[in-house]
């Protein structure tokens, strides 16, 4: 009987969310006209490639080197969808030989951040490949990294048939106070931003889409402390093997169907994870955040969030005493942020 | 040497097989698409002593290997009439040493068998709890297309008791599919007057290619050395390791003859060892055992994780965590209360980090006034509270290495009782009713002394249930108040012991208890006041009422 009850939850939940995917599915569809091609190569792309996608506004700092790493690891083609920039993101962007761009005036914060144009975007061109969903403030490192390029893990990952892989966002702070250093575009970003928070996260399982809702960091620290539930979210799955039918939930934290989402082992091991080592804390920050406050595009409830911004504009200190300053994969891996499994 | 995909790797073998004067028969897939084939094929026409087999499909543990290797494996023998040995090989295996150097060591060894085969009892690395069953049952579907029809198939067979007669008597073994064989014990599994009905049988059995030969081979061996001289490991879910640029030393350090499976992208590999004659090594025995350790730490790691880490990727279900916490950590209630400088004693007495009461409804108390802890573990309450379950696993995680010890009592937030509780990592102990010293020192009205004591023994009674009962697993010791200060040493010092951490000389310095005189007096007072104060145990009321107390000197000094 119990378990008769069980499984029929169990059905109504499934029906549930195989709707909520046709929703998002849907509301990509409509918003397919926001976007206006500017070069599209895609016909460049071939079978196995990997692929990038993401959504950009005035990143023209950080751009040469996200392209520039993305590439080492061997990605091959870039789609990429221009939130209109007025700081030559968008001619920089149309220039690039394994870049196809996209440009739209509408609104981040009603494409759901973006998501509804990639979602639209990946649903054409995205299907059997592996790819990268991505802010131009998220670098991606895994185990190895350094030395065995993205097309070892997806093969490996494949393999073990797996078709998505997480990687949990850890934010990259300076010492000192955030503009005091200036970064030159180009340049590796960690030499400056090379502090994070190594063993303050915060994790729940999410019951709806069976993700993982990790929260923390120096972001939760300094500005949430006295309202964690309104610390940043942590965990991502930026890495997935496409199907037509897949859609990102919110951001890159979540997806359906809902098996994409169990990047993590729930009987006591551990899968093979990376990290997002986050850029978000360079200098510009400071400025941005009044800009951000001002546009409330970030937030669902932005108004909520106008004490963070008033904290950035500040030119706060993120680091503390018990900052870590990275060094390596390795040592990621060793402190436990994130996992090699059995990827040896 | 079987090959199935990475063609341009294949050729590149086969040519430094042949370059030593190594005969090759290939044996392609036959999923792979003609003009693939014929364009390897082509590529390999300038070597004069490579022969190409007839095509079989090969799926993952069907028989089709077998067949291809049967069908290789003759052309071999009749072809090449000088060949001794044949090593069974793949076109993702890289030969490590020199092939000069395993020429010689077979030479050395003319009747020797190299061939992994064990009996089915003997081995741990059966894949989906078939074992014995796998040459018992018949296997008509495919396990990896096919997995609902094999298991229900498995699931009948088994309930009709089904059972297929083994023929002639052999006793199934397995082992690695990659083998070196003599030709005496190779021709002679392939010539068997038997072999229609072996392989009749073998066809039906569930991953032939590891145990056809591997049986066979035993019927006829002369001798027989149980070990494969490919060096080749597998995960805990039968899949082949993959090694990458990054495992050349190890490879190196293995002084095994060949290793597969490589990563056909792996060209600092490829490179090293098949281009760099010089880095010939000794004359050594293969010695895979490093590479083992390594590879059955990754299934460890893989399965069973790192005990008390939460993690992205390792979030077990209550009951799986293997352990709440990574390392033994010690709790103490009632001590301070108690104890006037119990802290600073205990950190000088042990080698620990001594923490106030971490659970503290204002804040975090960690050690030496700190606001945030090593991880960046911040002191706010409600960052704590947000998950004090997180909060306590990324402290005992963040200080590995450093025993941890803090204060807990009815006062703080109790939410973390339990999972201290059924934490077999913690060492509770309690000195029950301790809560009630400070409310006696304290300047405060009766009636609020009163009722507080009253909330906080309700509180501290919860806890003691909590940890009394059947879940608890941490090492718990409970006082009554009465009972510890009869005889403080002993139990202090047995927890001390337990920690292990003593610093050298003892317990030279003890621990300065509160002066207790009038205590007796302050508990018959809440009992006028009709509250009933019990946890504390019995004391006389006649201490200090003035006079001098009848036994025990004040203060109470831990002698």
């Amino acid at each position: 009987m119990g378990n008769g009850m069980e499984a029929l939850k169990h059905l109504r939940k499934a029906y549930r969310m195989r709707w909520k995917r046709r929703r998002l599915l849907y509301r990509a569809f409509r918003k397919r006209r926001q976007l206006k091609p500017v070069t599209n190569r895609t016909a460049q792309i071939a079978a196995d490639d990997i692929l990038v996608f993401s959504t950009v506004r005035n990143e023209m700092v950080r751009l040469p080197h996200f392209l520039e790493h993305y590439r080492a690891l061997g990605v091959r083609h870039f789609l990429m969808v221009d939130n209109d920039s007025d700081d030559g993101t968008r001619a920089f962007l149309a220039q690039q030989s394994d870049v196809s761009l996209w440009t739209t005036p509408a609104s981040y914060k009603l494409s759901r951040f973006g998501v509804d144009w990639l979602t639209w975007l990946q649903r054409q061109y995205a299907h059997d490949h592996w790819c990268l969903t991505l802010d131009a403030d998220e670098i991606l490192i895994y185990p190895h990294h350094d030395t065995r390029p993205l097309r070892a893990l997806t093969e490996w990952l494949d393999s073990h048939g797996r078709r998505s892989f997480g990687a949990m966002m850890l934010d990259m702070y300076p010492k000192g106070p955030l503009n005091a250093q200036t970064y030159v575009t180009g340049e590796d970003p960690f030499s400056i931003l090379n502090w994070f928070d190594g063993g303050n996260y915060m994790i729940q399982r999410k019951d709806d889409l069976e993700n993982l809702w990790i929260q923390g960091g120096p972001r939760a620290r300094q500005f949430f402390a006295d309202r964690p539930k309104r610390a940043p979210t942590m965990s991502k799955t930026p890495l997935v093997k496409w199907r037509r039918g897949y859609a990102y939930v919110s951001s890159s934290h979540s997806l359906l169907p809902r098996m994409l989402n169990h990047v993590y082992d729930d009987q006591g091991g551990e899968k093979t994870s990376g990290i997002l080592l986050h850029t978000k804390f360079l200098h510009t920050i400071v400025e941005k955040s009044a800009e951000e406050k001002h546009r409330q595009e970030h937030f669902a409830n932005s108004e909520l969030y106008d004490t963070y911004y008033d904290g950035l504009t500040q030119n706060p200190d993120l680091w503390c005493e018990g900052s870590t300053k990275l060094i390596s994969w390795r040592q990621l891996e060793a402190m436990g942020l994130m996992s090699k499994g059995n990827w040896v | 040497m079987l090959v199935h995909t990475a063609f341009g790797r294949a050729e590149q073998i086969a040519r430094h097989w042949a370059a030593s004067g190594c005969p090759i028969v290939i044996h392609s897939d036959k999923s792979v698409p003609r003009k693939t084939y014929a364009a390897f094929k082509a590529k390999l026409s300038d070597l004069p002593d490579v022969r190409f087999a007839k095509r079989h499909r090969c799926e993952w543990g069907t028989w089709g290997l077998v067949a291809a290797t049967q069908e290789a494996s003759q052309i071999m023998l009749a072809e090449f009439p000088e060949v001794r040995h044949v090593y069974l090989s793949s076109g993702s295996c890289l030969p490590l040493r020199p092939v000069q150097e395993l020429i010689d060591y077979l030479t050395e060894r003319p009747h020797t068998d190299f061939i992994e085969s064990a009996t089915t009892a003997d081995v741990p690395w059966t894949m989906g709890g078939l074992d014995h069953e796998r040459f018992t049952l018949r296997f008509p579907f495919s396990w990896r297309k096919n997995r609902y029809l094999f298991d229900r198939y498995v699931a009948l067979q088994r309930l009709v008791r089904f059972k297929r007669r083994i023929p002639n008597g052999i006793v199934p073994h397995m082992g690695s599919q990659w083998w070196c064989l003599t030709r005496q014990t190779l021709s002679a599994i392939l010539e068997d007057p038997e072999r229609a009905s072996y392989d009749r049988y073998f066809k039906k059995v569930w991953i032939p290619d590891e145990s056809y030969f591997q049986t066979l081979a035993r019927l006829y061996s002369r001798q027989i050395e149980s070990r494969s001289l490919t060096l080749s490991k597998f995960d805990y879910q039968g899949k082949p390791h993959i090694f990458y640029d990054d495992h050349l030393q190890l490879l190196r350090r293995s002084d095994c003859f060949v290793a597969r499976k490589i990563w056909p992208f792996a060209n600092r590999l490829y490179d090293a060892f098949l281009t760099d004659v010089s880095s010939a090594m000794k004359r050594t025995e293969p010695n895979p055992g490093k590479i083992d350790r390594i590879f059955a730490k990754a299934v460890e790691r893989r399965t069973r994780g790192r005990p008390g880490l939460i993690m992205q990727s390792r979030f077990p279900v209550e009951g799986r965590e293997n352990g709440l916490t990574c390392a033994q950590y010690s709790v103490f209630e009632g001590f301070t209360d108690l104890f006037e400088n119990f802290e600073a004693w205990l950190s000088k007495t042990t080698t620990t980090r001594v923490h106030g009461h971490l659970f503290a409804k204002e804040r975090a108390e960690f050690s030496e006034g700190q606001t945030v802890m090593n991880g960046a573990l911040s002191d706010s309450a409600t960052l704590r509270d947000y998950n004090p379950q997180a909060f306590l696993a990324s402290l005992i995680w963040n200080t590995r290495g450093e025993r941890q010890c803090f204060q807990f009592g009815p006062r703080d937030v109790q939410d973390i009782e339990w999972e201290i509780a059924k934490d077999h990592n913690a060492q509770i102990s309690v000195i029950t009713g301790a809560w009630a010293v400070p409310l006696f020192k304290s300047n405060r009205n009766f009636s609020d002394i009163r009722q507080e004591a009253a909330l906080l023994q309700q509180i501290e009674s919860e806890h003691l249930k909590t940890l009394r009962s059947p879940w608890t697993k941490a090492r718990v010791r409970i006082w009554s108040m009465a009972e510890f200060i009869e005889a403080p040493m002993e139990p202090l010092q047995t927890i001390i012991d337990e920690i292990g951490q003593q610093s050298l000389r003892g317990l030279a310095e003890v621990p300065k208890m509160s002066d207790l005189t009038g205590f007796g007096q302050f508990l018959q007072n809440l009992k006028n006041q009709g509250m009933h104060p019990y946890l504390m145990g019995d004391f006389p009321v006649s201490h200090g009422q003035g006079e001098a107390p009848l036994s025990q000197p004040k203060p109470y000094l831990v002698r």
